[in-house]
């Protein structure tokens, strides 16, 4: 009896056994499950003072908007934060791993975690799944070396930047970047250059909607600006926006409270074993 | 019918220009685009003019398969010559020129043997400014601003950012060196010689080609690896 098949040691990576089964599946008719993308975009800059991140917030499943408001810019450490692009389950998964694994680092050294960690982990978390994992992130932080801004792409490479964009609607953002920014932009400046950059995103990309969240880090503090712009509010066409209509005018009102079904008897018999 | 039919129509471009970015401006139309012609990944040819006058009120630019484009110039080449015979005093102005490419490429598609190209129609007449774009498969439009292309990624978002209606000569041509200096960073097929050209209703003017200045200075770019030694 051959078990040499069965005896083989686990492998890393994901298991692709199921594959075969499944195309025959979809040829059959069984319909592929769809799964939330957050087709996007996040952009990040350096500034003066540490890094500015940003992200709009529309996650969408094919052509449906499936979250209007939803958050891309993920904490990774109290100094690191992670805005995500790709496949949503996948990048808050990956991020959420490392973050943790952060953690576990903090206590062990004792230290304030640093930008390259996070970047390791994650770079050798993506190559080892050969692109399957589809995460594309970009990752900022300001650690006792200075500020640092990465990308990081679903295959697992890397990129040092003064100034980076993903998504769908990276281009836009990109065309933004290229032709506005400079080195030593104040606080003010950083900020309204990102917000450019993602309402570019917002606007001229199908992908990318809603609001715009901005988080600025810098050397000890930082700050979440969660939906810093909303440009795009529910509009009515009536300016006094939506009333319920009232039909029926109220002309006496009775209040009967409702008799209890059970009547509860303190220090009763106790329960049956 | 047969093999030898089939063979000649067009599957694929050969020799393909990048993109053409044009706005309209207080006095007409301007149009920008690089002179470069790539074979493929290489860069071929380096002197291409993109941007052809029609007529006495219309300005044609083109992206795509060169080719192609030079055959829509004898069409349109035909097209200007029969109405110049007809010695009526009317001309053919870039809404009917626009009008006429539409329906040349929308038949070409539909035989399934297009003519692969983006084309950007401008011009002025009777104090009227036209911009309008049709690509290979028939899909036309007018617009304040138009791009072919990655241009319609990269230049669009500026354009729709930053376009007014009372641009002056010297403030479009600003607007559109920023759109192709953009372009110039991040399309790989895009070249540093870059042609501009106007229509008014005195009449066109394309203007000899130049150079965009670029910045390569940030600290950052100098030793990038810096913070995260194995990557770039």
């Amino acid at each position: 009896m051959s078990k040499s098949v069965l005896d083989l040691p686990p492998k890393g990576g994901f298991n692709f056994d199921l594959c075969r089964r499944n195309d025959m599946l979809e040829k059959k008719g069984l319909k592929p499950q769809s799964f939330l993308k957050t087709g996007t975009t996040i952009v990040g800059l350096i500034f003066q003072d540490g890094v500015i991140l940003g992200a709009d917030t529309r996650a969408t499943e094919g052509p449906i908007v499936a979250d209007k408001n939803c958050e891309k810019i993920h904490y990774m450490a109290p100094n690191i934060y992670c805005c995500g692009a790709g496949t949503a389950a996948d990048t808050e998964a990956v991020t959420d791993m490392v973050s943790s694994q952060l953690q576990l680092h903090r206590y062990h050294t004792g230290r304030e975690s640093r930008v390259v960690t996070a970047l390791t982990l994650l770079k050798k978390h993506l190559f080892n799944y050969q692109g399957y994992v589809q995460a594309a992130l970009v990752l900022g932080g300001v650690d006792v070396t200075g500020p640092h801004l990465h990308t990081i792409y679903p295959h697992g490479s890397t990129d040092s930047l003064p100034y980076a964009t993903m998504g769908s609607g990276s281009l836009a953002a990109m065309s933004l970047f290229e032709s506005k920014y400079k080195e030593g932009l104040t606080r003010d400046e950083g900020i309204s250059l990102v917000v450019e950059a993602i309402c570019a995103g917002i606007f001229n990309d199908l992908g990318s909607g809603s609001n715009v969240d901005v988080c600025v880090i810098t050397k000890g503090h930082k700050e979440y600006l969660r939906n810093h712009l909303q440009p795009n509010p529910r509009t009515y066409v009536n300016p006094k926006g939506f009333t319920f209509p009232k039909k029926t005018e109220v002309l006496s009102t009775k209040i009967t409270p409702l008799k209890e079904a059970v009547e509860v008897i303190e220090g009763g018999d106790a329960m049956e074993e | 019918m047969g093999s030898g039919a089939d063979s000649e129509r067009t599957l694929y471009p050969y020799v393909t220009g990048s993109s053409v970015v044009a706005i309209k401006y207080k006095d007409g139309i301007l149009m920008a685009a690089d002179m470069g012609g790539s074979y493929g990944s290489t860069l071929r040819y380096k002197s291409i003019e993109r941007l052809k006058p029609i007529g006495k009120h219309t300005l044609l630019g083109a992206s795509g398969e060169i080719s192609d484009f030079q055959e829509i110039l004898r069409f349109l080449d035909e097209l200007i010559l029969n109405d110049n015979m007809w010695d009526d005093g009317n001309s053919l102005g870039p809404k009917e020129v626009h009008n006429y490419l539409t329906r040349v490429m929308y038949n070409r598609r539909n035989k399934f043997n297009p003519l692969w190209n983006s084309l950007v129609i401008g011009g002025v007449k009777n104090g009227q400014k036209y911009l309008g774009m049709v690509n290979m498969i028939g899909i036309n439009f007018n617009d304040n601003h138009v791009a072919t292309g990655l241009g319609n990624h990269l230049a669009r978002p500026i354009l729709r950012d930053e376009w007014n209606e009372n641009l002056t000569f010297e403030e479009g041509v600003k607007l559109l060196e920023k759109c192709m200096r953009v372009l110039l960073y991040r399309d790989r097929s895009a070249v540093n010689k870059i042609q501009i050209a106007k229509i008014t209703e005195e009449g066109t003017t394309v203007f000899p080609p130049f150079s965009l200045k670029t910045y390569w200075e940030f600290s950052a770019f100098k030793n990038p690896a810096a913070s995260a030694v194995g990557s770039w």
